[in-house]
């Protein structure tokens, strides 16, 4: 996907005036400032840091929105020194926020990480950057010397690719691909028990989180919370494409109506639909578009913020033919070990797929629910659920579509190309059983 | 735990080990049921005493010991 990043208010995205080109460390210290770090230990500037981190709010943005300090306050009572991974797989094919910040202010990423592990004691920080990523993975690599060249770093850091697949990002599967090269999500009985590597426990924070750590360390919490709402303070990145004039990566408030996003790309005033959050998010009716940009109001009307991804679906397109080619995909991109989801999820694009070609069977609809249902919660990781949310949302928002589809007249719309991004699909990576 | 609480177990399956035998849901369908693919869904309801002995059968006899028996402290 090609995207290019939208000149606006911005706190992550700032850079020199008419740049364009990536930042490099100096350009890095001269927009946002030094960044001091302890040169030991220190227990006082750690609960200083912990407690700004709380305070600003900062939910995380690698699509679960769970407060970071509380991830913070776990990982440094351990016994053991911990691992920090960094998540910038970003297997969501619509999104490119976390490619994007990577490949033009890397160093905001890794003064965040940088600051996170000293809070929590890690030695050692892994940037997971998907194989298939393009430069993203050489910026870091420069950066990093960059930063060792200066004398900056005193941790360890790495880069790590692991496959460029839709789950390996997907938390477990990142630490699982650490220990064993292979990147498939782990049945987690307690959720509350740290993944480890080795015999580290390990922190997994995504990209973006981090860089806004990174500027809370400088300016603080209340400095973080000029922006946004009060429950979902800061600014966010937003990956904004589909039917719109300026495709690309946007940093917003959280708050912003979602109406304004899409103004800000030049959305198309019409639009049958707008897809949010991700292949695993949630159709949003455009009577909607009002809503605030937040997690509480987003759910509030059946959508999710997700990893930040809107895509605009034109008036001419199909909505059930843009979910089916999802759901398609999705199956390709299970893991391939619960049986729910390797047999549902096909079973439930089988079914989109012939309601979209006008040759549905009596009891195609009701099947299509019920298989929803049948298939929610039962993975080990949550691949089925959001292919589940979507399809539900799909099925409220296009009811009127999915009435003439099913009664074998296929909307107008039903033939138009896809507006949905999709990567070339491998083969699933799968050894054992 | 108060004295108007005690310990009961529930039906859990790990979903990756599972390879669909359904032991399970013959020995304990009052917990297990099973999806089209021949899968199990499992009621997460505590299990009461007199079916105890099914649930730990339907636990041991999983050949991919994808059956899990977990601890739930429930009220009275």
């Amino acid at each position: 996907m090609t995207c290019t990043t939208m000149e606006l208010t911005e706190r992550l995205l700032s850079r020199p005036s008419g740049a364009v080109a990536r930042t490099d460390l100096a350009g890095h210290v001269a927009i946002h400032g030094a960044l001091s770090l302890p040169k030991r230990d220190d227990r006082s500037w750690s609960d200083g840091v912990l407690r700004a981190v709380a305070e600003s709010g900062l939910l995380g943005r690698g699509g679960a929105g769970f407060p970071s300090a509380i991830k913070w306050d776990a990982a440094r009572r351990g016994a053991r020194r911990p691992l920090l991974v960094v998540n910038a797989m970003e297997g969501e094919p619509a999104s490119a926020k976390d490619r994007v910040l990577l490949s033009y202010s890397p160093h905001l990423v890794l003064d965040g990480a940088d600051v996170a592990a000293a809070v929590i004691g890690a030695s050692e920080v892994v940037i997971c950057v998907a194989d298939d990523s393009g430069p993203t993975a050489a910026s870091v690599d420069a950066a990093i010397a960059e930063r060792t060249r200066a004398g900056r770093s005193r941790r360890r850091f790495s880069v790590a690719r692991p496959p460029g697949r839709y789950v390996s990002g997907e938390e477990s599967a990142l630490v699982a691909w650490l220990n064993t090269r292979q990147a498939l999500p782990t049945m987690r009985i307690d959720k509350s028990v740290a993944l480890t590597v080795g015999r580290r426990p390990t922190l997994v924070h995504n990209a973006e989180t981090l860089s806004h750590v990174a500027l809370i360390a400088r300016h603080g919490a209340a400095w973080f919370r000029q922006a946004g709402t009060f429950e979902a303070p800061g600014t966010t990145l937003v990956t904004v494409t589909g039917a719109v004039r300026s495709p690309g990566v946007v940093e917003v408030a959280l708050g912003t109506p979602v109406a304004d996003i899409l103004v800000r790309a030049g959305a198309d005033a019409q639009l049958s639909g707008v897809l949010m959050g991700g292949y695993g998010g949630a159709w949003l009716d455009p009577a909607h578009l009002a809503t605030p940009y937040a997690p509480a109001p987003l759910a509030a009307v059946g959508a999710t913020q997700g990893v930040g991804i809107i895509v605009a679906l034109p008036t001419g397109s199909c909505g059930i033919a843009e979910t089916a080619r999802i759901a398609r995909y999705m199956a390709g991109e299970s893991a391939g070990q619960c049986g729910p989801c390797v047999f549902g999820l096909p079973a439930i694009a089988d079914d989109l797929e012939l309601l979209w070609a006008g040759r549905a069977d009596a009891d195609l609809l009701p099947r299509i629910h019920h298989r929803a249902d049948t298939v929610e919660g039962r993975g080990a990781c949550r691949h089925p659920d959001g292919v589940v949310r979507l399809v539900r949302s799909a099925m409220a928002l296009f009811a009127d579509d999915v009435r003439a589809h099913a009664a074998g007249r296929p909307c107008p719309g039903h033939a138009a190309p896809s507006v949905m991004p999709f990567p070339a699909t491998p083969a699933i990576r799968r050894s054992g059983s | 735990m108060s004295a108007r609480q005690r310990v009961a177990i529930r039906v859990r399956v790990d979903p990756i080990a599972c390879d669909a035998y359904g032991y399970c849901a013959e020995l304990l369908p009052e917990r297990v049921t099973l999806d089209e693919w021949g899968y199990p869904i499992v009621d997460g309801t505590p299990v009461p005493a007199e079916l105890v002995e099914l649930a730990t059968r339907a636990a041991t006899d999983c050949p991919r010991r994808a059956v899990l028996l977990e601890r739930v402290v429930v009220g009275r």
